[in-house]
């Protein structure tokens, strides 16, 4: 569905020179949910754009949805969905007719916009709000009324642009049970971006981190965490156990650090299953008279797989991040 | 994804002006009080400005003589009014989001601009028959004819300055007061610079040269030239040539614009 070699844009010239993407090589297949996770300003728009043809590439080439966004950028456009940070439905008109007009926008007859915008405002809990005018909306209804506005004509494809920015949890929620659905509906690819760590971990099945205007991971959110980060365990005994402790643990733990604590030692390690471990190294270390004094098993999030890869907290990173 | 050749779905640019300048008139029938008013400003114009330039003018020049001089100067200051907002509207929409939902279609860059420009000219149509109705029964001569041709002129020309205007708001996205600050500068002193409100035969050399280089000088010109019935004439052709001229630089800015930023 997208293929890239190469993609790159840079903004600005001479010594202000801004490389905003570095040289993208990305596959994405028929029917994958993919989120391109990374700070504010690593590059996730500006890629999101050049694939959907908003932004032409300084160099490097893409293919999407089997056509050149250089080539044919209009080509492109037809065959895609995109739904941007913003609200796209103008505020001074009214539901239908922005739905309508869409439809027009991309070559469908009026009937045709209409039938299919009736049941798209169905399926997103928007009926009976066709003669609404879009300013009159609640947040959470603009931006269904935007997934309706990216679906009428029926893309293969669909972008997401930072799709649940700025809404509370339940929105955000209720956002993704309407996109998952018409997924499974419809087979649609979906490719997002998000800064939103939670989002990117449980609704995506590929994440593809970015940062720096590269892609410095990308695999599914169970396999970096695996690879990138892995569990751990954190123990605390008394000065005089740390050397017990640590022939009990050697066996099992990786990249271990000890740290002071109020009673004791804090011993921080990596191991596979942490979960499942904890338990019996509590029990081994109390067989050899070691009394654990606090234990906590740490299973990895994104943010550990983002840390691990450019040493920044992605939480951080998304704070003090910059606009690119 | 085979490599064949693309064959373009909806080449016609037609059909996009069409569908832009449709969602952007909905604006106009959804509320049609805007129209009614719009109506009003011209009129108040030429009723309030016209007797006064009539005394300007002397008691042995007739009032339809007056009239048929400042009447195209009006709707060519309507015509300046209207395209040049053409920035301001899209401004909003930039604002929201709507803007970058409409560049993700298939429409034609060209066709954005263009169908936002004719939609600012559409009252514009309305306002200049009823103004140009009302004159008559004041001693204004009527050519339908030229007026249509004067109409059509106008249109191109209106296309350019909206197409100017269209990128002028993409250029000051980010701090909305430009736009104004620029829009306004520029409409007062090339509306006054095209001898639209009063004859610049009068004023000083300086005005005279300055008017040579203000493309709205010779819209002006071609404009009264044929609201008073005459089509052969060199200021018809210029007319035509400083509006196609305008046109094609709008939108060629118009089109660099929008494929240049990022919104």
């Amino acid at each position: 569905m997208i293929h890239t070699n190469q993609l790159t844009r840079t903004f600005g010239s001479g010594k202000d020179t801004v490389e905003a993407v570095k040289g993208i090589d990305l596959d994405v297949g028929a029917g994958e949910l993919v989120a391109f996770l990374g700070p504010n300003g690593a590059g996730k728009s500006t890629t999101l754009r050049m694939l959907t043809s908003l932004l032409s590439p300084t160099s490097g080439s893409a293919r999407v949805a089997g056509v050149d966004v250089t080539a044919h950028p209009a080509e492109v456009r037809s065959r895609i969905g995109y739904i941007g940070q913003k609200d796209g439905a103008g505020y001074n008109y009214r539901v239908r007719d922005e739905l309508l007009m869409q439809g027009r926008f991309y070559g469908l007859t009026r009937d045709e916009s209409a039938r299919r915008g009736t049941s798209l405002l169905a399926s997103l809990d928007l009926k009976g709000m066709e003669m609404r005018k879009v300013s009159t909306l609640s947040g959470g209804q603009k931006r269904r009324l935007d997934i309706a506005l990216g679906l009428i004509h029926e893309p293969s494809l669909l972008f997401l642009d930072e799709p649940s920015t700025g809404m509370d949890p339940q929105n955000r929620a209720n956002l993704w049970e309407h996109i998952m659905r018409l997924r499974e509906e419809r087979g649609t690819t979906i490719v997002l971006t998000t800064h939103y760590l939670e989002e990117a971990d449980t609704m995506a099945e590929r994440v593809v981190v970015i940062d720096h205007g590269r892609i410095i991971a990308d695999d599914t959110a169970d396999a970096l965490k695996a690879e990138q980060a892995g569990d751990r365990i954190s123990l605390t005994v008394a000065a005089a156990d740390v050397g017990t402790t640590r022939a009990v643990i050697d066996e099992v733990a990786s990249e271990l650090t000890e740290s002071p604590h109020d009673e004791g030692v804090r011993i921080d390690f990596r191991v596979e299953r942490a979960t499942r471990t904890l338990p019996r190294l509590v029990r081994a270390l109390g067989d050899k008279g070691v009394d654990v004094l606090e234990a906590s098993a740490h299973q990895p999030t994104l943010d550990d797989v983002f840390l691990n890869l450019t040493g920044r907290s992605l939480r951080e990173a998304v704070e003090t991040g910059a606009e690119a | 994804m085979s490599a064949t050749t693309i064959e373009p779905v909806r080449p016609n640019v037609l059909t996009d002006i069409a569908s832009v300048w449709t969602r952007e008139t909905l604006t106009i029938l959804r509320d049609p009080f805007s129209l009614i008013f719009s109506l009003i400003q011209p009129l108040v114009f030429l009723g309030l400005f016209g007797p006064l330039l009539a005394g300007v003018a002397g008691e042995d020049i007739p009032f339809g003589t007056t009239l048929q001089f400042f009447l195209p100067g009006v709707i060519v200051m309507i015509t300046m009014f209207g395209t040049s907002m053409t920035g301001a509207n899209l401004q909003y929409e930039i604002m929201t989001g709507a803007f970058e939902r409409i560049l993700a279609t298939p429409l034609s860059r060209p066709a954005l601009m263009i169908g936002r420009a004719l939609k600012e000219m559409t009252p514009l149509v309305v306002q200049a028959a009823v103004i140009t109705l009302v004159a008559v029964p004041f001693g204004f001569e009527l050519f339908p004819a030229h007026i249509v041709v004067g109409l059509l002129i106008l249109g191109v020309f209106g296309v350019g300055v909206g197409a100017l205007s269209y990128a002028l708001a993409i250029a000051a996205r980010k701090t909305e007061w430009i736009f104004w600050a620029v829009q306004q500068s520029l409409l007062f002193p090339l509306l006054i610079l095209s001898g639209m409100m009063l004859p610049l035969e009068t004023g000083p050399e300086w005005m005279r040269v300055a008017s040579k280089f203000n493309p709205l000088t010779y819209i002006v010109d071609a404009e009264r030239t044929l609201f008073s019935g005459t089509f052969a004439d060199t200021d018809v052709l210029l007319g035509a040539v400083a509006a196609l001229v305008t046109a094609v630089l709008g939108l060629w800015v118009g089109v660099r614009a929008v494929t240049k930023s990022i919104f």
